[in-house]
């Protein structure tokens, strides 16, 4: 198979489509967490627990209500390559902890892999929306609409005054769970992130690396989230977090104008050399990937790279990780041989396109 | 020295952070120390966040603080309240009312506030308002009796019956 129709049959949606203010919004996602009445939650589940909610989620996706708002395809875990489950969590649409649940887990997506349905992690379902670019309310919309037709089959737990009973505390009442991931390249740079950040974590959001560990946020990507999930409506939510992105979007757009109007050169030296290193190197972790992936994306959205499509960096940020390489390559590959493998997946997709650097 | 970060201020905190096997220094002043050291905390919080909050369900047995009885338990599922603070997870739905008395305070720490407002759905919220009228048309029933007002009295008791049928059907479905 060819990469361009490898590229079409195992990517998802928002890897590929464009979006409002896709030049620094990457994604945005909505994750709803809802539990059925009358069962243990899967941290005490027995295995016929696990088999009756995975019966009845199953039989309300074979509705008609459910089957209007989304076709979903369900496949228990363990009936899923390990491959296959971890292919899932690079592309977002599985959690780590439910790609290791193999025995109680389930997961039904889209076609697109717009909705997904997570069975059995914390909670007996997280229904999640993914879309690229900035778009919390349409994710919401949908999700909440995916949610409602569920909800005319399932016994949904709810609580007068706790609202939607979760697991862990710390979701209970919407379970909702509103997040945008960032490319903030700008403000990294300019080195006024810390400062943004830590006031961003004072008004009730999350914020984290979205590759790496700890405070280390590799290849510039941010992911900004709200904390609280009871006592505010899921519109106050998602409007207090849009708002503050909405201004981190600002922020960013601006240092990266006075980078460009104060050290051009220095800039322009440092995405060309990225991308050279991308279109030329033998051998590549997936970290150098990543800040250079930032670098390329930068100089594309700053006019300094051409005909490159500015999806790379999503697509390239899912397809370098460790499970993405091995389907591609159809093989089992050892840590050292991954980073040649993923050199030459890089220099083969960068072909693709009809790129000059000016 | 200056600080690196602001360069205005005097730099009175100096530390090394080795990340990846590369060393770099940070001078910095009290100030912009306490800001990345704010967001490096916040990192660091939410990706361990479980593990806090476990942290600060412990906390509530220290002491001065009023301790559970060791048999709090929840009647469905049988998880203990002191369970639940090891695991930070609850065993099912009946935990939020089995450890309700303990779980207010919990919830004003760690959310907005203890009362949900968003999405109700479809169908419970028939059943939300049912369960109300219900309790309203109980107490009526109590005041009549207690008033001897038989002939209302009995019509509250229809109209309960009835409603009681109509939540039973719906609760079924
Ligand atoms: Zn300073
Ligand atoms: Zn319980």
């Amino acid at each position: 198979m060819s990469l361009s129709e490898f590229l079409q049959r195992a990517t998802s949606k928002w890897m590929k489509d464009g979006g409002p203010d896709d030049d620094i919004i990457v994604t945005s996602r909505i994750r709803i967490a809802r539990n059925l009445e009358d069962m243990p939650f899967p941290v005490l589940q027995t295995d016929s627990h696990a088999d009756e909610v995975i019966r009845l989620v199953k039989q309300a996706l074979e509705s008609k209500s459910v089957k209007n708002v989304g076709q979903f395809e369900f496949a228990r875990c363990s009936d899923m390559s390990a491959l296959d489950r971890y292919v899932l969590v690079e592309k977002h649409l599985m959690s780590r902890d439910l790609a290791e649940q193999v025995k109680h887990g389930a997961i039904a997506l889209t076609e697109d892999e717009v909705m997904s349905i997570m069975v059995n992690e914390e909670d007996h379902l997280r229904i999640q929306c993914i879309m690229p670019g900035f778009r919390l309310q349409e994710a919401w919309n949908r999700a909440s609409e995916v949610d409602d037709a569920l909800e005319e089959h399932l016994p949904y737990s709810f609580h007068e005054r706790y609202g939607y009973l979760t697991a862990c505390p710390t979701n209970v009442g919407t379970g909702i769970r509103a997040s945008v991931m960032m490319h903030l390249p700008g403000l990294v740079i300019s080195g006024h992130i810390n400062r943004l950040l830590s006031a961003v974590s004072q008004v009730g959001l999350t914020v984290r690396g979205m590759y790496g560990e700890g405070s280390e946020a590799v290849g510039n990507l941010f992911q900004v989230s709200n904390q609280m999930t009871l006592g505010e409506s899921e519109e106050e939510i998602i409007g207090n977090l849009s708002s503050v992105v909405q201004q981190l979007i600002d922020h960013e757009r601006s240092a990266r104008r006075a980078l460009m109007s104060q050290n051009r050169t220095d800039l322009e030296d440092r995405v060309c050399r990225s991308f050279g290193i991308l279109a030329y190197a033998r051998k590549i972790d997936s970290k150098e990937t990543l800040q250079r992936l930032s670098d390329v994306r930068l100089g594309i959205d700053l006019g300094v790279i051409r005909g490159v499509s500015s999806s790379i960096l999503k697509e390239l940020m899912v397809m370098i990780q460790p499970a993405f390489l091995q389907k591609y390559f159809h093989e089992e590959l050892a840590p050292g041989e991954r980073d040649t493998r993923r050199a030459a997946l890089i220099r083969e997709r960068l072909r693709l396109d009809d790129m000059e650097v000016r | 020295m200056l600080c690196q970060e602001c360069k205005e201020r005097p730099a009175t905190v100096h530390f090394t952070k080795i990340v990846a096997g590369e060393k770099s220094e940070f001078h910095l002043c009290e100030q912009c120390a306490q800001e990345k050291g704010d967001f490096f905390a916040k990192a660091a919080q939410a990706f361990n966040f479980n593990h806090l909050l476990s942290g600060l369900l412990n906390m509530e047995s220290s002491p001065g603080v009023p301790t559970a009885q060791p048999t709090l338990r929840c009647p469905s599922c049988g998880m203990s309240y002191s369970q639940f603070t090891q695991l930070g997870r609850f065993g099912c739905p009946s935990c939020y009312d089995s450890f309700s008395a303990r779980l207010d305070p919990l919830l004003r720490r760690i959310q907005s506030s203890e009362t949900h407002t968003g999405k109700v759905p479809l169908r419970a919220g028939e059943q939300v308002k049912g369960r109300k009228e219900l309790q309203r048309l109980r107490q009526d029933l109590q005041r009549s009796i207690a008033a001897e007002q038989f002939e209302e009295a009995a019509q509250l008791r229809d109209r309960i019956r009835q409603l009681e049928q109509t939540l039973d059907g719906q609760e079924g479905r």
